[in-house]
C-alpha cells in the first residue's frame, strides 16, 4: 500500500468526519466531484450532507465557517488555491482571528489552502501565503511536508480550538508517498530535525524540505554534514529547536518558496538574531523565491523557486563565511 | 444579556391589531425606542465630556426599524446588529449595562476593553458582535443557521442589518447569494438613510430601486416606510415569521433618515435640509408616540413614567460603570489564541 500526500488529506478529513459530528467541509466543488484536486473524493458520499459545493465566494465561505464554529461546528473549508483565499483574506484575518480575543468565543476552523508552485501554474496557482497569515495574531499556520505530518496535522488542525490556515504544498500531492499512517505525532508546534548534522543548520518547511534534504546529501558527498530542520507548523514557531540546532553547527540558511519581504525566513533569521547572536559563526542567509509573481514557464520557474542546486550554492557560500 | 424576547412576545405583528400579543409587541417596541434613544443621549454626553474614546454611532431616526426586528426574534435566534442598531439590540436581550460597559471600556464587560461602542456581542448566545468591514456579518449568520440547520434546530431565524452604501460590498452579495442558495431562514435589513457617510445614494449605486435586488438573489424582497414603527413591526414581523416557517431569506428594504451625523464628530452637513424637512425627515419616536396614543395603546403619563424610569437606570449605570476598573494591561492575557501556547491551567507556556 502507498499512500500519497494528497491521500493522506483526504482520508484526515474523512477519520475526522466519521469520528466527529460538528466537522463537515465546504468549498467550490468539493461535493459529489471530490475537489479539483480530489482531495474530498467520494466523502460527499459517504458523509451525506456533510461534504457541500460552495459558490465561487471565499469571503463568505470562510463567514459560514465562522458562524458555523460560533455555534459549535468544526468546518473545514477547502480554497480551491491558495492565492484565492486573498479573496477570504477579511474574514480569515479580521473575523476569525480576532473572534477569541474580542469575544472570548474560539474560532476553531480550518482554512486547507493547496499551495506554492507547480510546473505552469503561473502566477495565479502557485503562491505561498503563509507568512500573510502569519502575521495576524490568532491564527495557526501549519505548513506539512511530509505524508504522515499532512495526515496527524489536519486531523490536530480539526481538534484545535484555534482558527488554522492549513498550507498544503501542491507540488507534494502526488510526488511524496508513505506506507502507512502513523497514529502518533509530534507535539503540536514542535519542528523536526529531519536530518541531523554539525556543519550547517538549514531551516525549512513544506516543500523546501525536500529541496534541502537533497541538497545535504549532495554535500556531503563533499563531506559536509548539513542538519535541516523541518518548521512544520509556522506559527506558532519553534524557536528553541532552532537555536539549539544553531547552537550545534553555528551556520543558518533558511530557506523558503515564498517572497523574502517580511517572509518566515526573516522571521526565524529575525529570531536567530536577536536570541542567538552570540551562537553564530557567520551571518545567517535565507534562500528565497525572486522578487517576481510565479512565472509560467517551467524554465523560469525552476529558477524563480528555490531548488536543491541553489540550496547548495547557498549553503557552500555559507559554509565558507 | 438578561432580558430576550419569549416566544410569546415575538409573535407576529398584525396591523389590525386584533392579533394576539399586537398591542403587546407595539408597546414593548416603543418603550425599546425610548430606552435606545435616551441611552444614545448618554452616550453623545458622555463622548463630549471625552468618557468615551474613539467614536459614538447613533442611531437617532432609525430606531423603529432596528427595533422592527430585535422585537421580532426570540431566544435561539442568531442577531448580527449593525452601527445603528442600538434599539434592536436592547430588544434582542442587549442591556443598558452590556452598551455603558463596552463603550466606557469597563473589564467587567463583554468585550473587556478589546473592543469598544457598537463592536458588541455575545456570540454563544447568538448574538454576533460586528465587525467593521461592511457586509461581513452577512455570512456568519448563514453559518450560525448552517450548524443550527445540522442540529436539526427548527424554527430558528437568523438576521442582520446593513446601511444602503454596506450593500455595495462583495461581501454582502456573496453572503445574500449564499443565504439564497442554501434557502436559509434569514432576515437582512436594509436601512436606506440615503447617505452613506457622506456619499448621496447617486453615487452608491445606480438602480432604480433597491429592492429589485431581491429578484436578482431569488429571494423575497419586502419594502417598509423606515420611520414609521406601525409598518416596520408589520413588514419586518411578515418577513421573520416567513423565514420562520420555510420560506427562505427575506430581504427588507426600508428608506429614512438619519438624524445625526455618522458619528458624534460629524455634523452631517451634507444633508439638504430640504430632505430633513420632507416626510422621510420625520423622527420616527414621535411618530410613533402619535401612533401609539392614538390606537390608545398608551397614555402620556405612561410615557413619561417610562422616560423617567429610563432615565434613572441611565444614569445610575453610568455612574456605576464609570467607577469600574478599567483594564489593566499588567493583567491582559496578550494572546489572541484561545488555546494555542497555554497549558490545561491556562497559564502561558513561554
Amino acid at each position: 500500500m502507498s499512500i500519497t500526500y494528497l491521500e493522506a488529506i483526504r482520508l484526515a478529513q474523512q477519520r475526522a468526519l466519521a469520528e466527529d459530528p460538528r466537522v463537515f467541509i465546504y468549498g467550490q466543488d468539493v461535493g459529489a466531484f471530490g475537489g479539483a484536486f480530489k482531495a474530498t473524493k467520494n466523502l460527499a458520499a459517504e458523509f451525506p450532507g456533510r461534504v457541500l459545493d460552495s459558490p465561487i465566494s471565499e469571503d463568505a465561505m470562510v463567514g459560514l465557517a465562522i458562524g458555523a464554529a460560533i455555534e459549535g461546528m468544526r468546518p473545514i473549508v477547502e480554497m480551491q488555491f491558495a492565492d484565492f483565499s486573498t479573496c477570504g483574506f477579511n474574514q480569515i484575518v479580521n473575523q476569525a482571528a480576532t473572534l477569541h480575543y474580542r469575544t472570548g468565543i474560539s474560532c476553531p476552523i480550518v482554512v486547507r489552502l493547496p499551495s506554492g508552485g507547480t510546473p505552469g501554474g503561473g502566477p495565479f496557482h502557485s503562491q505561498s501565503m503563509e507568512a500573510l497569515y502569519a502575521h495576524y495574531p490568532g491564527i495557526v499556520v501549519m505548513t506539512p511536508a511530509t505524508v504522515e505530518d499532512a495526515y496527524t496535522m489536519l486531523l490536530e488542525a480539526i481538534a484545535l480550538d484555534d482558527p488554522v490556515v492549513f498550507c498544503e504544498h501542491k507540488f507534494l500531492y502526488y510526488h511524496l508517498k508513505a506506507d502507512k499512517l502513523p497514529e502518533e505525532a509530534l507535539p503540536f508546534g514542535k519542528a523536526r530535525i529531519t536530518r541531523p548534522g554539525r556543519d550547517a543548520t538549514v531551516v525549512a518547511y513544506s516543500a523546501m524540505l525536500h529541496e534541502a534534504l537533497a541538497a545535504a546529501e549532495e554535500l556531503s558527498g563533499d563531506g559536509y554534514d548539513i542538519e535541516v530542520v523541518d518548521l512544520r507548523t509556522v506559527k506558532p514557531i519553534d524557536t528553541d529547536t532552532i537555536l539549539a540546532s544553531v547552537a550545534r553547527t553555528g551556520r543558518l540558511l533558511v530557506v523558503s518558496e515564498a517572497w523574502p519581504w517580511g517572509g518566515v525566513a526573516a522571521e526565524v533569521i529575525a529570531r536567530v538574531a536577536a536570541e542567538g547572536f552570540g551562537l553564530l559563526d557567520a551571518p545567517p542567509q535565507r534562500l528565497n523565491a525572486r522578487e517576481t509573481p510565479v512565472p509560467y514557464h517551467p524554465a523560469l520557474w525552476g529558477t524563480h523557486r528555490p531548488t536543491a542546486s541553489s540550496v547548495v550554492n547557498s549553503l557552500r557560500q555559507l559554509l565558507e563565511l | 444579556m438578561t432580558k430576550g424576547a419569549s416566544p410569546e412576545q415575538s409573535m407576529t405583528y398584525d396591523r389590525s391589531g386584533t392579533g394576539r400579543g399586537t398591542r403587546e409587541i407595539a408597546r414593548r417596541a416603543f418603550r425599546t425606542m425610548l430606552e435606545a434613544r435616551i441611552l444614545e443621549e448618554k452616550l453623545a454626553a458622555l463622548y463630549r465630556s471625552g468618557k468615551i474614546v474613539g467614536g459614538v454611532f447613533l442611531g437617532r431616526g432609525q430606531e423603529a426599524l432596528s427595533v422592527a426586528l430585535g422585537v421580532h426574534l426570540r431566544r435561539g435566534d442568531i442577531y448580527a446588529p449593525l452601527i445603528r442598531d442600538q434599539a434592536g439590540r436592547l430588544a434582542f436581550g442587549d442591556t443598558i449595562l452590556d452598551t455603558l460597559r463596552t463603550y466606557l471600556g469597563s473589564s467587567l464587560g463583554p468585550m473587556r476593553g478589546r473592543d469598544g461602542n457598537i463592536h458588541r456581542g455575545r456570540p454563544s448566545e447568538g448574538y454576533h458582535a460586528m465587525i467593521s468591514h461592511l457586509g461581513a456579518m452577512v455570512s456568519t449568520v448563514c453559518g450560525s443557521l448552517i450548524a443550527k440547520r445540522f442540529r436539526g434546530e427548527t424554527g430558528i431565524v437568523g438576521a442582520t442589518c446593513i446601511g444602503e452604501g454596506g450593500t455595495s460590498t462583495g461581501s454582502f452579495h456573496e453572503g445574500m447569494n449564499m443565504a439564497a442558495v442554501e434557502k436559509l431562514p434569514i432576515v437582512v435589513v436594509v436601512a436606506n438613510n440615503q447617505f452613506s457617510y457622506s456619499t448621496p445614494n447617486d453615487r452608491q449605486f445606480a438602480c432604480s430601486d433597491m429592492l429589485i435586488r431581491a429578484q436578482g438573489y431569488g429571494i423575497t424582497g419586502r419594502r417598509a416606510i423606515g420611520n414609521d414603527l406601525i409598518d416596520c413591526l408589520e413588514v419586518i414581523g411578515a418577513a421573520v415569521a416567513a423565514a420562520r416557517s420555510g420560506g427562505g431569506p427575506q430581504l427588507v428594504v426600508a428608506d429614512l433618515l438619519r438624524l445625526v451625523g455618522h458619528g458624534e464628530h460629524d455634523d452631517a452637513s451634507y444633508i439638504p435640509a430640504s430632505m430633513k424637512e420632507s416626510p422621510l425627515g420625520r423622527d420616527c419616536l414621535t411618530l410613533a408616540k402619535e401612533a401609539l396614543l392614538k390606537r390608545e395603546w398608551i397614555s402620556d403619563a405612561e410615557i413619561s413614567e417610562w422616560q423617567a424610569t429610563v432615565e434613572k437606570e441611565v444614569e445610575e449605570t453610568a455612574t456605576k460603570v464609570l467607577r469600574e476598573p478599567a483594564p489593566d494591561p499588567a493583567e491582559e492575557e496578550w494572546t489572541a489564541f484561545s488555546v494555542v501556547g497555554k497549558n490545561l491551567s491556562g497559564e502561558d507556556e513561554q
